[in-house]
């Protein structure tokens, strides 16, 4: 068990920046009275699983292991509570990008093609824009056919390859749609993956929330309250903190909310996506 | 004053980001502009950028015409980032705040008078006091030294014909083979002190810079003529190379630019005109005026930073004067310069093997090292050292001249 003097939080270390990152917070931690260490984790599953265990007291997870969270704290009589996210986790959308010059103009144009997808376990590259196709009564593998690029399954789509891929495979023909982050529309413009005038946004879903500072009740809530207060102090302002948040992708620590993930919790719903694991977690720790 | 930005059909990644940067910017930190364009992506562009830099947007229904509209509140990313950042000196050396006493090493790289960001990381530079390395007379022998570069290919005389003695051509290709070893060490010593230095001081390393592409060009043309007539060079003693290996070796910027500069260069001065003087061919004469020409500017520039330094802390001298007794201490049990050499300057200063001609060689290779001791007496005199000083310091430097 974790030691309660002590938060340890635990991340997936998707990107060798991650060790990078929680070396400097733990070091501005530290020098604010926080005893402060983490672990990671090569897979949120793994993650989520340690959470339940008690060997982690907060957990930095991605949308899909937050509601595994959320899930199996039900079925354990536990309560799982989003704390912290960043500013960037808010009201993301994913689009879903054809070639300008294809003949798909809406979205029952898709039937009988092609749509290349990211990482099989993504929420934002494959489980909310199919979800979003099949509330538009799409459904996957049966009116279009789905193009997996997996890269590094268990990382829940942090990794951006999976991603870069299907837009590699809509450029170059091998798919007719493509499925992104909206936020990497301009990100692959600018590295050439995909030409911006080449392309064509044929839809976008509804806002979305990405990841967020899990902890589960039972967590040491004087450790977890300050854990919080510190992060929302946190000010890019401060020359210790800017390139930490730069590496992590935020400018500001906002308080954490969780009605952003009702989309991916359809989705996963209508797939069955983390049903035996929830269950699995479930049983072990019970 | 509410700012609009009309984009019209120009795509957010096609330039439109830079005008509403600029518009952001202008309107500064928690205040709006409305952003208005036809660009069918745009609203998508404007979502994943505002999210990601930290600014707050809200967009208005489309209309008919398919025109985005848009009002971007500043989150004041930018502000924040630049705050606490620092002006490192100014561009201007002349000006009251252009080079500081000492300069931080978070500044790194960033060009003197820029604005450097708070949190930059520290570069390991060691020289980082204006006192050590500051000379006000660098800018100006730096672009003297621009000024005065010249073109091996076209200044050296490479096509003319002569024939030497064989025994001339030889004493020709020991003294370039000399030379070649001794430039190289002063190639290599402000080169090591260039990557260790504050780039703060901006002319004193673009001087070392093109002190050391000096050395560079010298070595090029020593070897071509040292090679013009023979298929090899001359030879190279150890105990010339253990007395370059007290100035390769010596750590201390300042002290290392007395011995090789001052000392040192000072004395080659003396011997590169003396060798253009006696050359048996013009080209031995062009490559050794060139480099004594060259040699003319390391010398001042050594003099001029030495001087300001020991006009700030004169207990500095006393330290110089050390470091040429104990470099005389390590290197008196050394042959000093080789015979070979001073043979070839024998030989070279005479112009035959005729033994009327070799007592005059002898005797104006005699006059030579007079000479090198009273324009190295000079300069540590310029230095402050008294006559006396001057006198025991000049009679302790190395007898392989450099």
């Amino acid at each position: 068990m974790a030691d309660k003097a002590q938060l340890i939080m635990g991340a997936v270390a998707y990107d060798p920046k991650v060790v990078t990152i929680w070396d400097g917070f733990q070091k501005y931690f530290g020098a604010r009275d926080l005893d402060f260490d983490y672990v990671l984790f090569s897979n949120y599953e793994k993650q989520v699983e340690a959470h339940f265990r008690g060997l982690i007291h907060v957990a930095w997870n991605s949308p899909l292991a937050w509601l595994e969270s959320e899930r199996v704290a039900i079925a354990l009589g536990q309560r799982a509570e989003a704390i912290v996210m960043r500013d960037t986790d808010m009201d993301l959308t994913s689009i879903i990008i054809v070639r300008a010059d294809s003949g798909i103009r809406e979205l029952a144009d898709l039937k009988g093609k092609k749509v290349a997808v990211g990482a099989s376990d993504s929420p934002q590259a494959k489980l909310i824009p199919l979800g979003f196709l099949s509330e538009k009564g799409l459904r996957p593998d049966t009116d279009f056919t789905v193009i997996v690029f997996d890269k590094l399954v268990g990382k829940h789509g942090d990794h951006i390859g999976g991603e870069r891929d299907a837009a590699r495979a809509l450029m170059n023909g091998d798919a007719d749609a493509a499925c992104i982050l909206d936020g990497n529309r301009l990100a692959f413009t600018r590295e050439g993956t995909i030409s911006s005038s080449a392309t064509r946004v044929l839809a976008q879903t509804p806002p979305f929330d990405h990841c967020n500072f899990t902890v589960l009740s039972g967590a040491p809530s004087s450790l977890s309250k300050r854990f919080r207060d510190l992060l929302l102090e946190m000010s890019y302002a401060n020359e210790e903190v800017r390139p930490l948040f730069d590496l992590e992708g935020l400018k500001r620590w906002l308080p954490g909310r969780t009605q952003g993930y009702a989309q991916l919790a359809a989705a996963i719903d209508r797939f069955g996506t983390i049903d035996s694991f929830v269950k699995g977690v479930a049983a072990q720790c019970k | 004053m509410q700012i609009d930005v009309d984009l019209g059909p120009l795509g957010f990644s096609e330039g439109g980001h830079l005008l509403i940067k600029r518009a952001l910017r202008k309107a500064g930190a928690g205040e709006s502009i409305t952003v208005t364009g036809t660009a069918p992506e745009l609203e998508i562009d404007l979502r994943s950028w505002c999210r990601d830099e930290g600014h707050s947007l809200e967009l208005q229904p489309r209309n008919q015409e398919k025109t985005t509209r848009a009002a971007i509140v500043n989150g004041g990313a930018e502000t924040k980032r630049w705050t606490g950042a620092q002006r490192a000196g100014e561009a201007d050396a002349a000006h009251a705040d252009g080079v500081v006493g000492h300069a931080p090493r978070r500044w790194g790289l960033a060009a003197r008078g820029a604005t450097v960001e708070g949190g930059s990381p520290e570069f390991d530079f060691h020289l980082v006091d204006k006192i050590e390395v500051w000379s006000d007379d660098a800018a100006r022998l730096y672009a003297q030294a621009v000024a005065a570069q010249w073109d091996p290919k076209t200044a050296i005389p490479w096509d003319a014909r002569f024939e030497l003695d064989n025994d001339v051509e030889d004493a020709v290709v020991q003294l370039m083979t000399y030379l070649i070893e001794n430039e190289t060490a002063a190639l290599i010593i402000p080169s090591r002190f260039i990557a260790q230095l504050h780039p703060h001081f901006r002319e004193v390393m673009q001087l070392l810079a093109v002190q050391a592409a000096d050395e560079a060009r010298h070595i090029d043309v020593f070897t071509r003529r040292g090679l013009m007539k023979r298929d090899r060079l001359g030879l190279s003693t150890a105990g010339g190379q253990a007395s370059l290996k007290t100035l390769v070796d010596e750590p201390e910027f300042a002290i290392a630019s007395f011995l090789l500069s001052v000392l040192g260069e000072g004395t080659f001065l003396s011997l590169l005109w003396f060798i253009e003087r006696y050359a048996p061919d013009p080209v031995t004469a062009a490559v050794a005026k060139l480099a004594a020409q060259d040699e003319g500017r390391h010398v001042a520039f050594g003099i001029a930073h030495l001087t300001q330094h020991l006009n700030n802390d004169s207990s500095f001298r006393p330290r110089l004067a050390d470091s040429v007794r104990r470099r005389h201490d390590s290197l008196q049990h050394t042959a000093g310069l080789n015979a070979e050499v001073f043979d070839a300057l024998v030989l070279i200063a005479a112009g035959s093997w005729d033994p009327e001609d070799l007592r005059r060689g002898h005797q104006r290779v005699t006059d030579l090292t007079k000479e090198m001791d009273e324009g190295r007496q000079k300069r540590l005199r310029r230095l402050g050292f008294s006559e006396q000083e001057a006198a025991e310091l000049s009679s302790l430097h190395t007898r392989n001249f450099m």
